[in-house]
Order: structure tokens, then C-alpha cells, then sequence
């Protein structure tokens, strides 16, 4: 059996340095990433931090692994009191160049076995990172006027 | 007509596309927009439930053959598919490909998902979690900008062949 993870491929026609910077630049993020700044730009050791729109902080994660713009991982657990209360997960981005496009591999894993956030973070991923394509190859992300169910959990990826 | 009950999903990929659900239906079923985004197939479709699905070479030579089993524009088109354009493949039992579409705000969440009757090998599945990436990221980006994203399909690597030889001498199916 495969540990408990999520993963998610997608190619997107920018460099990887642009991607690198829109995944790590809070004023970037916050144009796709449904209005969340997200800051990621230190070294191992230091955090990742997401503030949500209403400027309550969501995550603030250590960074496990930073290579730009090749590699970027952090620790993963949400601050929000709501959530199932479990062991920090991982995220990891890893950038591809391909003709002066990226494939972005994006993995999730770390979680504990029957995890519940594993199950919504499986559904946020796909609309935060349908964005950042979108963001990259037309200037715009996707509006947060999207389905109200899938922005609640891209909220929390 | 093919008895779906007993597939089941093994791979799904959901993408959210700035769109139209009959903007995304005409992209999934009219060859004028496979070919710009699906390593140049061609889809070919007899558009009505029992109908034939097929998609064509740029020289006309059948990769995948199958048959609809789902069509209610636009919301969903699932079709059986047996790969016959890759050496083995054609004989091992036909998957299922059912593309779901939803309206969501101003974009459109479209979901694949690829099925399996058997207990099909991760090594085998590894095909399809390779290739639907880089189509689905292609359609998007065709519907979103006119233009794909440049890539090739890559022939199976050799894990994958051994995968499939090792099914077609054992045929799990008929156990």
C-alpha cells in the first residue's frame, strides 16, 4: 500500500522562475491564491507564512527545503481552530524546465493514516493551482466567485 | 451495450477552466480542438449513447477505439476505450474515460476520470497519471489563451511495457 498522500501534475507555459516567484511572493499570491499572501521566500529554517484576506493568519510553516526555482518544501499545518487537530503534513513543489514552459509537481504527503485534511486538501489543490495557471499564462487568476464549497477548502490548502 | 457498473476510478484529474460548459463539450468532441491539444489525436464520435468513440492518428490510423457510454451535452461524455495504437495494449480489457462538467462561478470544474474493470497494476495506471496532465493542462490553456502547451506524448517507458507484457501472460481479468 502507498502512504497517504496527494499529488497533483501541471504544465504551465512560463518559466520556472516566474513560477517560483508566483508560489513564493505574498503581493503574486494574492491575486490567484483566492486573495491569500502567501510568503515563502526564506531559507530552510525560516517560515512560510499565508495570511488570509481578512488578515488572520493561517499558516506559518517551516521551510524544510528551498532551491530556487527548482525545489520548495515546507511543514503544513493550518492555525485555524476549526480543523481535525493533526500531525504537520508536508507540501513540496518541484519545477521542471521544458521549452521555456514548467511542469510543476506539486506532492502532499506526511499525513497520518486516515487523515481528514488529506481529503480536503485534495480538493483545494486543483482549484489553487488551475489559478496559478490561469494567473501565469493570462494575467489573471480565477475569481474567488467559484464555487463557495471549493473556496472554503482551497482556503485551507 | 457495455455493463459500466463494474468499473472502477483509478485515476481522476480535475482542472477549473475559464469557460463555458459548451465551450469545454465542443473542446472534448470536436477533432478541430483534440488535435491542437491531445498530442494531435483526433476525436471522432457517433454523438449518441452506444455509439462509436475513436480517436485518429494525423494519419488516420486508429489509436483508441471504444464506445460511448455516457453523452448528455454538456454535462457529461464517458466513452470505453481500448488503447489498440500501443503494442499489447489493444488486448488488454478496455478502460472507461468519463468527463464530468460543472458550472463553478465563472469557471468551469471539469473532471476526468479514468476506470478499470480489474485490478489493474500501478505500473500500468502510471500510462494514463503521465499523459492526462499534460492533455488537461493543454485544453485549458487552448481554451484560455487559443494556444496549447507544447509537449510530446512519450512512448512507454520500459517499466510500463513489462507491466502490460506480464498482464497479457497472466490475464488477471479472467480470474
Amino acid at each position: 500500500m502507498s502512504k497517504p498522500s496527494f499529488v497533483y501534475v501541471t504544465y504551465i507555459r512560463a518559466t520556472p522562475e516566474k513560477v517560483w516567484e508566483a508560489l513564493t511572493k505574498a503581493d503574486l499570491t494574492e491575486k490567484y491564491w483566492f486573495g491569500y499572501r502567501v510568503s515563502a521566500e526564506g531559507k530552510p529554517g525560516d517560515f512560510m507564512t499565508a495570511l488570509s484576506p481578512a488578515g488572520m493568519q493561517a499558516h506559518r510553516d517551516p521551510i524544510l527545503e528551498s532551491d530556487p526555482p527548482r525545489r520548495l518544501a515546507y511543514a503544513w499545518k493550518p492555525l485555524y481552530k476549526d480543523l481535525p487537530n493533526e500531525r504537520p503534513s508536508r507540501v513540496t513543489f518541484e519545477l521542471e524546465p521544458s521549452k521555456g514552459q514548467t511542469k510543476l509537481t506539486v506532492t502532499h504527503d506526511e499525513f497520518d493514516e486516515s487523515s481528514k485534511i488529506l481529503e480536503m486538501i485534495g480538493k483545494g489543490w486543483p482549484g489553487v493551482l488551475s489559478s496559478l495557471k490561469s494567473f501565469l499564462e493570462t494575467g489573471r487568476g480565477l475569481e474567488p466567485s467559484w464555487g463557495e464549497d471549493e473556496r472554503k477548502r482551497a482556503a485551507q490548502a | 451495450m457495455t455493463d459500466t457498473s463494474k468499473f472502477k476510478p483509478k485515476t481522476v484529474y480535475v482542472t477549473y477552466i475559464v469557460s463555458t460548459p459548451e465551450k469545454v463539450w465542443q473542446a472534448l468532441t470536436d477533432p478541430v480542438f483534440t488535435r491542437q491539444y491531445f498530442f494531435g489525436f483526433a476525436v471522432d464520435v457517433e454523438p449518441k449513447v452506444g455509439g462509436a468513440f475513436r480517436l485518429l492518428g494525423p494519419d488516420g490510423r486508429v489509436h483508441v477505439r471504444g464506445e460511448i457510454v455516457a453523452w448528455d451535452p454538456p454535462r457529461r461524455f464517458a466513452s470505453t476505450w481500448l488503447v489498440e495504437g500501443m503494442k499489447g495494449y489493444g488486448e488488454l480489457p478496455e478502460c472507461m474515460v468519463d468527463y464530468e462538467i460543472e458550472r463553478s462561478g465563472e469557471a468551469v470544474k471539469l473532471t476526468m476520470m479514468e476506470s478499470h474493470s480489474w485490478d489493474v497494476p500501478e505500473a500500468i495506471l502510471k500510462g494514463g497519471q503521465t499523459g492526462w496532465p499534460k492533455i488537461l493542462s493543454s485544453l485549458k490553456s487552448v481554451l484560455e489563451t487559443g494556444k496549447p502547451v507544447a509537449m510530446k506524448m512519450e512512448g512507454p517507458p520500459p517499466e510500463i511495457t513489462e507491466a502490460v507484457q506480464k498482464a497479457l501472460a497472466e490475464k488477471p481479468w479472467l480470474k
